[in-house]
């Protein structure tokens, strides 16, 4: 082989993988990711049953029910809608009814939220990015929901992250 | 006066770093040798401030000094000593310090033990490390001084975050730190080789032990981050490829290819360009990864936004290093000269196969990280990006990359026999059908990847081996010559194969905790028995007890197989007093590589408490498979070829090293 021969081999292998890297990545994305909504947005998107995404909003105060078997449901609000959430399972330490909360799974049939994930995404005093977010853009924040996680950046952190951030 | 006297050594350091990054360059530009000496003595006094500056920082926390804001917003006078010591870097501000405190290390080691480094090599790589030190300096000095005070001293401080309160973290950010900021000498080694326009054989020779001790500390930090989530944050997860992982594990993968990309340059002076570029794109990864952590652009964009001195400063460091790096690459990569020839399948074949898997790999997990963050920044569509992406993409990259593992050190430099390796590894492949077989046989009805991903794993294992099997002649030549060659061997050779050995056993533990994993989720009162896997758990009693800064409920499980008590676990959920959290301390108990794992979950008025219950089997192998890795690189480092510090070889083993 000649000089010229070999490194076209290497380019044409390099140029294969990064193809084939790109064309999983484009795959990926298209089934792989999970978009974030409010109540609020699922009502005006209608977004069909079955269809995952994650729903963040806060805990309705009074709607939280523990059934048998670790089976519990609440209500997610983001100040003007509701959204009926089903659960089964280990509730994260931080889950309070009136504070932030991040569901993932997918509405059912009869327009319930069937999670599978709840995250523990706050201590606290914080609420998930996400929900402090859309409460923010739709005019339902409120001052003291922020106002203990300003002054620690590590506090600010969900359960995960909080350990990691803080110390890389 | 300890404080103030941290913060101006702290001033002293950046004072010595500015001048380290200039006055070494006219050195060498003058040719001027006792100006380019400069960069050793200030190298070696910026280390010995940055030193004082941090032992100050440790002394507020240990004497809980509360008139000093970092120390009231991250301690607690009951807090145990090991955690006040931690704390340090538990918190934006002291983690920064440890950050250049480690930069400095690194530079005063290079100061100390670079006598055989040409004169003008060494000046211009410490002056490259006095310019990162110098951004950072600056950087902690105007926006995260640690050494603030506090108007109005409060009594008691707000405590440190429960969930970093312990053993594991201690040791994690400095490992991790080392790994980072380690990435910073072949950094500095490369930008000085683009300045010089030179670059050998030798150098890689210089860079190559550098990379290897980065390589093991970012390898053992990662791996010990992953455990401590896995047993403290209570899901038994191991790996959430969180934006905070990923940040560590891209300058891994990179610098798993400068590795790699290394060796062909010292053994053939080859790949000069490329190895160049990785070098700045593994120490760029580094930085990124501190940016995303550091700047609060993972917590929120708003935060970012809504405080943005750090990270803009943080972001601005990070284009002046990056875009400064590339740019001097751009100019001046095409005046090395390309050094030696080969063919597509051989060893640099090989390694050229390892750098391109694995770039490509690191490439995808910084699209999947990036991209939420510039699509919010841009669209304000939110979106996450999780395991499933990762999976989708990094595994199938992965597959070819273990596949083409053990034949890579089969194959000889310039031009290796592919159909020779595949022979020699007939064994290995015949080992990894009969362990997919039995899988497949024992998990009848199960995951079919599994099996095939377990295969892989043993195919890799038993191809280290039988490489080191092969050189050593083993089963070809009596036994004492045999154990005699062993000893003759490498010790980079005993390297490779532990090392890849350990990236076998950690997908071994990997596919088996994620394929037969089981759990058990439910309320249990004291008295009940539940069971998983072959095990009965018998839940005794329910205790309050008190620690130092915490108060907690623990669980006492009796653990029965076969109505035999064979120990006890107890599991406990923490309550920290000072700043109301609430911890899950989970209990685990090993049976040979398996875990038992029991977290609590709320605690009933009624006396019922819910429990996660979860059998892993083999999970220890995941973090097994990184120290093995670890330890090659450690084995790799002390062969004497590479010895920092040995620069020509001992007499007495002259006669070996013509042998070799």
């Amino acid at each position: 082989m000649t000089r010229k021969q070999r490194r076209l081999v290497i380019i044409g292998g390099s140029l294969a993988v990064l193809g084939v890297a790109a064309a999983l990545v484009l795959s990926a994305m298209r089934d792989s990711i999970v978009f974030f909504s409010t109540p609020k947005m699922v009502a005006e998107r209608h977004i069909p049953p079955g269809r995952r995404f994650r729903l963040g909003g806060l805990v309705q105060p009074g709607s939280l029910v523990r059934g048998d078997d670790l089976k519990v449901t609440f209500e997610v609000s983001d100040g003007s809608t509701e959204l009926p959430v089903s659960y089964r399972g280990i509730l994260p330490d931080l889950f309070r009814e009136g504070q932030g909360v991040v569901a993932e799974g997918a509405l059912d049939a009869s327009g319930v939220f069937r999670a599978d994930t709840v995250l523990a995404k706050h201590d606290e005093n914080y609420m998930p990015k996400d929900v402090a977010d859309a409460l923010k853009k739709q005019g339902h924040w409120k001052d003291e929901y922020g106002a203990a996680s300003k002054s620690n950046n590590a506090a600010a952190a969900n359960a995960a992250s909080a350990g990691k951030e803080a110390i890389r | 006066m300890i404080a103030e006297s941290g913060h101006y050594a702290l001033v002293l350091a950046f004072g010595l770093a500015l001048i380290q990054s200039t006055v070494p360059i006219l050195g060498a530009r003058w040719r001027d040798v006792a100006l380019m000496n400069v960069a050793r003595s200030t190298a070696v006094a910026q280390l010995l401030f940055v030193a004082a500056s941090f032992a100050a920082l440790v002394t507020l926390h240990v004497s809980s000094d509360f008139s000093v804001v970092n120390v009231v917003e991250n301690s607690h006078s009951m807090k145990p000593l090991i955690y006040k010591i931690t704390g340090v870097w538990g918190n934006h501000e002291g983690s920064m310090l440890l950050w250049v405190s480690i930069l400095a290390l690194f530079g005063g080691l290079v100061a100390m033990f670079g006598n055989n480094l040409p004169i003008s090599l060494r000046a211009h790589v410490l002056a490259v490390q006095a310019w990162i030190a110098s951004a950072f300096y600056l950087f902690i000095l105007m926006t995260s001084n640690p050494f603030l005070r506090i108007a109005n001293p409060p009594m008691e401080g707000q405590d440190l975050n429960p969930v970093l309160q312990d053993i594991g973290l201690a040791v994690h950010p400095p490992m991790l730190y080392l790994g980072y900021v380690g990435f910073s000498i072949s950094f500095s080694f490369a930008i000085a080789a683009l300045i010089e326009g030179r670059i050998d054989a030798a150098w890689a020779r210089w860079v190559r032990p550098w990379t290897l001790v980065a390589w093991i500390f970012l390898t053992l930090g990662i791996a010990m981050g992953s455990y401590w989530a896995y047993y403290e944050l209570g899901w038994g997860g191991w790996w959430f490829w969180d934006p905070v992982e990923n940040a560590s594990l891209m300058p891994w993968l990179a610098g798993t290819a400068l590795l790699h990309s290394l060796v062909v340059m010292e053994k053939r002076n080859a790949l000069k360009v490329w190895t160049i570029l990785l070098s700045i794109l593994a120490f760029s990864l580094s930085l990124l990864g501190t940016f995303l952590v550091r700047s609060g652009v993972l917590t929120s964009v708003h935060a970012f936004a809504n405080d943005p001195r750090r990270g803009i400063f943080i972001l601005l460091i990070l284009c002046l290093f990056i875009g400064g790096s590339l740019s001097l690459y751009a100019f001046r990569a095409s005046s090395l000269k390309q050094g030696g020839l080969f063919a597509p399948i051989s060893r640099e074949g090989a390694l050229v196969l390892n750098n391109l898997l694995l770039t490509t790999a690191c490439a995808t997990v910084f699209i999947g990280t990036l991209y939420p963050l510039a699509l919010e920044v841009m669209t304000g569509e939110k979106i996450s990006v999780g395991a499933p992406f990762f999976n989708l993409t990094f595994g199938p990259l992965f597959v070819p990359l273990l596949i083409a593992l053990p034949f890579g050190p089969m194959l000889a430099w310039k031009r290796g026999d592919l159909l020779g390796a595949a022979q020699r590894l007939m064994a290995a492949g015949v080992a990894a059908l009969i362990a997919l077989a039995l899988v497949w046989a024992w998990t009848f009805g199960g995951s079919t990847l599994a099996p095939l991903a377990i295969g892989l794993a043993v195919f890799v294992i038993v191809g280290a081996l039988i490489d080191i099997a092969e050189r050593i002649g083993l089963f070809r030549l009596p036994l004492g010559v045999a154990a005699g060659r062993a000893r003759g061997l490498p010790r980079s050779a005993w390297g490779t194969m532990f090392a890849h050995a350990g990236v076998g056993i950690a997908l071994i533990g990997i596919v088996c905790e994620t394929s037969w994993n089981s759990e058990n989720i439910r309320t249990m009162r004291a008295g009940d028995v539940t069971s998983i896997a072959g095990y009965s758990l018998k839940l005794e009693s329910l205790t309050p007890r008190q620690g130092p800064n915490y108060s907690e409920m623990a669980a006492k499980f009796d653990v029965l197989v076969d109505g035999r008590l064979i120990a006890t676990m107890t599991p406990s959920k923490r309550n920290f007093t000072t700043r109301g959290a609430t911890t899950t301390e989970a209990a685990l108990l090993s049976r040979g590589a398996s875990q038992l794992y029991i977290s609590l979950g709320d605690i009933g008025t009624d006396g019922s408490v819910a429990v996660r219950i979860y059998h892993k089997p083999l999970v220890l192998l995941i973090w097994f498979g990184p120290v093995l890795m670890a330890f090659g690189g450690v084995l790799s480092l002390s062969d004497r070829r590479l010895r920092v510090g040995a620069p020509k070889p001992a007499k007495s083993y002259r006669g070996l090293q013509a042998a070799e």
